[in-house]
């Protein structure tokens, strides 16, 4: 990975529809994407991402803003003539042309010879381990061998950048997982810049080097899985990757952390993670495993009533209600329960753990 | 107790409708089989079945008149169907899986339009439009029946092809795109050899409909330019003669290939042309 | 994050216009060749047809470039010749009558028939249905003419019906069926049942079963069902279809030629006759036009109630 710019989106949007009745999927959207990196772009189904991959690839055409490669303006470049290669969501591998044929299809438009054509077809089926469905028809195949065909025919002619779009949806929980860890391995191994398009946050924070995370045709927050699980910058971010526990408050005070005041006069230390929101009424974001349930005698604790407990083997959720009426989900460890003090209607208290809390935008 | 057994209760059952049905193939195809039949009598009747003889067969096969007439449909036919189908074929791709736009209402009624207005109205067009041509040309070779056969076909051979065209996955020809070919390669490589099935359907629908076309073909043709079925027409006096029976009979063999071969094409789809 | 943006209205990006036009004018030129030559072939003579019921007709045929509304006049009223009293034109309109007639009679003897054969071929199951669907595409596009040569065999003096009756005893002297409108009417309601048939097997093919279970379970005895559960459901088949057989009926030509001879014209042999040796041309292309007007509201008739029964086109 290095920090040149491979694909830049340029203040992109895009409508769809006609006048008094319009969509704007992509709305205003600049991202660069780095050479050799694993982008993912994550984000709840029609919150863009699937557009601005299909701008990228060329299927459409933007209503503003560029599309650069490697520093080149190809917003104007028709598909055929963009160094960039989709891996479909369908798979849309050709039912009439056998499998070594389809992923010979991109050198074979390109005008390769034949030799240079059947040698990387081979070396593209071994990468993805199907040498010997050289000469089945794609029907032929399960969902998970016309996966990897599809990958290795985007592959074949080593585009630049190598879009994949929901790939792993229609496969099973298993073969997702499986297919998970060798899409790594491969961009590893090709050194291909990949822009992964998911709706599943789980499949996002175990492949990617950095995340994109989209809602309602933006961009809210760009990092690697660690930054945006633990430290979502905003209210849609905190819940849309993990769980997380909103509380209203007032903050006061200067520096990296804050005093939130509740309602009830209670209040407790959170970090600021967005800049513009540091004052006055803010949101704070707490993870569930940040939560914790102590005495209702703690000093500084907040109190609360347990209100239901959700047992989940190794762990369990205890749901809570403060004095404001707010819920708030606590993960502790089974083995935390001292001897089953922690039931339903019992007065506890809720202290944080250090950094737990954060000042979210919303 | 009853020994009666009644039957078990049918939701599909309507009573009558079976009888009826069944009454409805024999009528539709007694007189066709009888034809056939006769086709195959020695004797001039088709009232007295005297002999099995392909002597009118043989008749019909040796009459100039009719060698002609056959020859002219088939070449009629070939070059109507033919420039139908690749017309309707860039037609399909022209309004087929793309969104609306300006117009294409009006190309859908253009396309549609022969099966929409009474044959003999646009036969009537046609002679008026032509005889002019062919007194300003003195031109009245064939190319006035190719042409508007090759109308009335488009169509007929654009139905299938629409349909198949309709089923095909748009990805394929975007994933082509994005594997860098050319729109001409794109449809040379992917979306041809998938409507393939769908285009010989609608180039053989095209060729049957202009093989059995009468109105359009009595109104345009000039002297001596007879097609099969015109020729059949002007055969006919009090009676159909046992040589137009055997004609017809040669004809309705060919439909049946034809008709077999659409259905195997077109697998489960009914060939509801209209 | 913002909300979709809807306060300003719609701009196409100069590159969206461009890709737009693109994509028309390739559709256009895609489309172009077919509209050449079904301008050529078929559209753009009607218009000469409509120009010419405007004029005078010539000598032996053809027109004269003199307009006159003559032809149109024609059509239902004629003058007499000594005392120039105007009269309906009951010729004309016998014909037209006729036409109307027998084309009305030929959808409800299809329906008739059609209807349960349709119903028989929905409800066989799977590998049966479609021989029986192949069964009645046979004739669908076997040559109208083949088929009208082949009821005119079976309905003629010396024909299959009047020798069976006779080799019966049941009639000495042939019965005249040949060249009456009941000959019209038997050979048109032949050869147009399968064009009744398909589109009522696609709508009964599609009906939900499931729906006359519920019938039953609701206390409808077999005749209840069929008239509340399944024909209003099947309604626009039973509307395709009568559409289907109306209109060629109303144009035919080649069946009433020759099952009905030169006396029981329908509009289509008289519209050939004025080409022919009525030598009126004007008036040949007035009838056009008309026969084309009446099945013009036929088909709009049928695109509203297709429209109105949700069915696809």
């Amino acid at each position: 990975m290095s920090d040149e710019v491979a694909v830049r989106a340029e203040g992109v949007s895009k409508v769809f529809g006609s006048p008094g009745n319009e969509l704007r999927a992509l709305d205003d959207v600049t991202v660069d994407i780095r050479r050799n990196e694993f982008f993912t772009l994550l984000g709840p189904s029609g919150c863009g991402k699937t557009t601005l991959l299909r701008l990228i690839a060329g299927f459409e055409t933007p209503s503003a803003g560029a599309i650069m490669l490697d520093g080149k303006d190809i917003t104007v470049d028709p598909p055929f003539k963009r160094p960039i290669n989709t891996v479909f969501q369908s798979y849309a591998l050709f039912p009439h042309l056998t499998v070594g044929q389809n992923v010979g299809f991109g050198l074979e438009m390109m005008g390769r010879s034949n030799s240079e054509i059947d040698d990387t077809v081979e070396k593209m089926l071994a990468l993805v381990q199907m040498e010997a469905m050289r000469n089945r028809l794609p029907t032929q195949l399960s969902g998970g061998q016309q996966q990897r065909v599809a990958l290795a025919r985007a592959l074949a002619p080593q585009p630049s950048v190598l879009l994949l779009d929901e790939p792993l949806s229609a496969l099973d929980l298993k073969l997702r997982k499986q297919m998970q860890i060798e899409l790594k391995r491969m961009q590893m191994e090709t050194g291909i810049t990949f822009i992964f398009v998911t709706h599943d946050q789980e499949e996002a924070l175990t492949m990617s080097d950095r995340i994109g995370v989209m809602s309602a045709g933006n961009i809210l927050q760009i990092g690697s899985p660690r930054e945006i699980y633990n430290s979502p910058q905003n209210r849609f971010v905190a819940s849309f990757i993990g769980e997380s526990n909103f509380l209203e408050g007032t903050a006061s005070g200067t520096g990296a952390k804050r005093r939130v005041a509740l309602a009830d006069g209670h209040s407790f230390e959170a970090l600021v993670a967005d800049e513009s929101v540091s004052d006055g009424k803010v949101t704070v974001a707490v993870r569930p495993e940040f939560v914790q349930v102590v005495a209702a005698d703690t000093a500084d604790a907040l109190p609360a009533t347990v209100t239901n407990i959700v047992y989940f083997g190794t762990d369990m959720h205890c749901y809570m209600s403060l004095n404001s009426g707010t819920e708030v989900v606590a993960r502790v460890s089974a083995d935390a329960d001292r001897g089953g003090a922690l039931e339903t209607g019992a007065k506890v208290g809720i202290t944080f753990a250090p950094d737990g809390p954060r000042i979210v935008g919303d | 107790m009853s020994n009666k057994r009644t039957k078990p209760f049918s939701i599909k059952y309507l009573p009558g409708f079976t009888p009826v049905a069944l009454v409805c193939f024999v009528l539709l195809y007694a007189p066709i089989v009888t034809m056939v039949v006769y086709s195959f009598n020695s004797g001039q009747s088709v009232a007295l079945f005297e002999d099995f003889s392909v002597a009118w067969y043989f008749a019909a096969a040796e009459n100039e008149l009719v060698q002609e007439a056959a020859l002219r449909s088939l070449i009629i036919a070939a070059f109507a169907s033919g420039i139908a189908t690749v017309l309707a074929t860039m037609a399909a791709l022209g309004t087929t899986r793309t969104k609306n736009y300006p117009g294409r209402t009006l190309i859908y009624l253009m396309i549609n339009q022969p099966l929409m207005v009474p044959e003999v109205v646009t036969a009537v067009a046609l002679l008026i439009f032509f005889a002019s041509i062919k007194v300003a040309t003195g031109y009245s070779g064939l190319a006035y029946l190719i042409l508007a056969h090759a109308a009335f076909c488009v169509p007929f051979a654009y139905l299938p092809i629409r349909a198949r065209m309709e089923g095909m996955d748009r990805a394929l020809e975007i994933a082509a795109a994005d594997l860098y070919a050319t729109p001409w390669k794109t449809f040379r490589r992917v979306t041809l050899p998938l409507v393939a099935p769908g285009i010989a359907a609608g180039a053989m629908l095209a060729f049957v409909i202009s093989l059995d076309d009468v109105i359009i073909t009595e109104f345009v043709k000039s002297a001596g330019q007879d097609t099969l079925p015109t020729y059949m027409l002007g055969q006919l006096r009090r009676a159909v003669t046992p040589e137009v029976n055997a004609i017809s009979s040669a004809l309705l063999a060919v439909t049946v290939i034809l008709l077999t071969a659409f259905f195997l094409l077109s697998g489960r789809n009914s060939p509801v042309g209209k | 994050m913002t909300d979709t943006s809807t306060t300003n209205a719609r701009q196409l990006s100069d590159l969206e216009v461009r890709a737009e036009k693109e994509r028309v004018k390739r559709n256009w030129l895609l489309s172009m060749p077919a509209m050449i030559l079904l301008l050529l072939g078929a559209s753009g003579p009607l218009l000469i047809v409509l120009v010419y019921s405007f004029m005078t007709p010539g000598d032996y045929s053809g027109v004269i470039w003199t307009p006159t509304v003559k032809a149109w006049f024609q059509i239902f009223f004629t003058v007499d010749i000594f005392d120039d009293t105007v009269r309906l034109a009951d010729a004309h309109l016998t014909i037209f009558g006729r036409s109307l007639r027998l084309s009305l009679l030929t959808t409800l003897l299809t329906l008739i028939f059609g209807l349960p054969t349709a119903y028989f071929i929905a409800t066989r199951p799977g590998r049966q249905r479609t021989l029986w669907l192949f069964l009645i595409t046979i004739p669908f596009w076997t040559n109208l003419l083949i088929r009208t040569f082949a009821i005119l065999e079976v309905i003629r003096n010396e024909g299959l019906i009047n020798n069976f009756l006779r080799w019966l005893g049941v009639i000495d002297e042939p019965i005249q069926i040949l060249y009456t409108d009941t000959a019209v009417l038997i050979g048109m309601a032949y050869v147009y049942l399968p064009l009744m048939v398909l589109p009522l097997y696609a709508a009964i093919d599609r009906f939900d079963f499931r729906l006359v279970e519920a019938g039953y379970d609701l206390y409808a005895n077999r005749w209840q069902v069929l008239r509340r559960v399944i024909l209003p459901i099947v309604k626009p088949g039973i509307i395709a279809g009568s559409i289907l057989v109306f209109v060629p009926s109303l144009g035919a030509y080649v069946t009433p030629r020759v099952l009905g001879g030169g006396k029981n014209m329908m509009i289509g042999n008289f519209i050939e006759l004025q080409f022919g040796q009525g030598r009126n041309w004007p008036l040949g292309s007035s009838l056009s036009i008309l026969l084309l007007l009446v099945v013009a509201v036929a088909l709009l008739f049928y695109v509203r109630a297709a429209n109105r029964g949700g069915s696809d086109e």
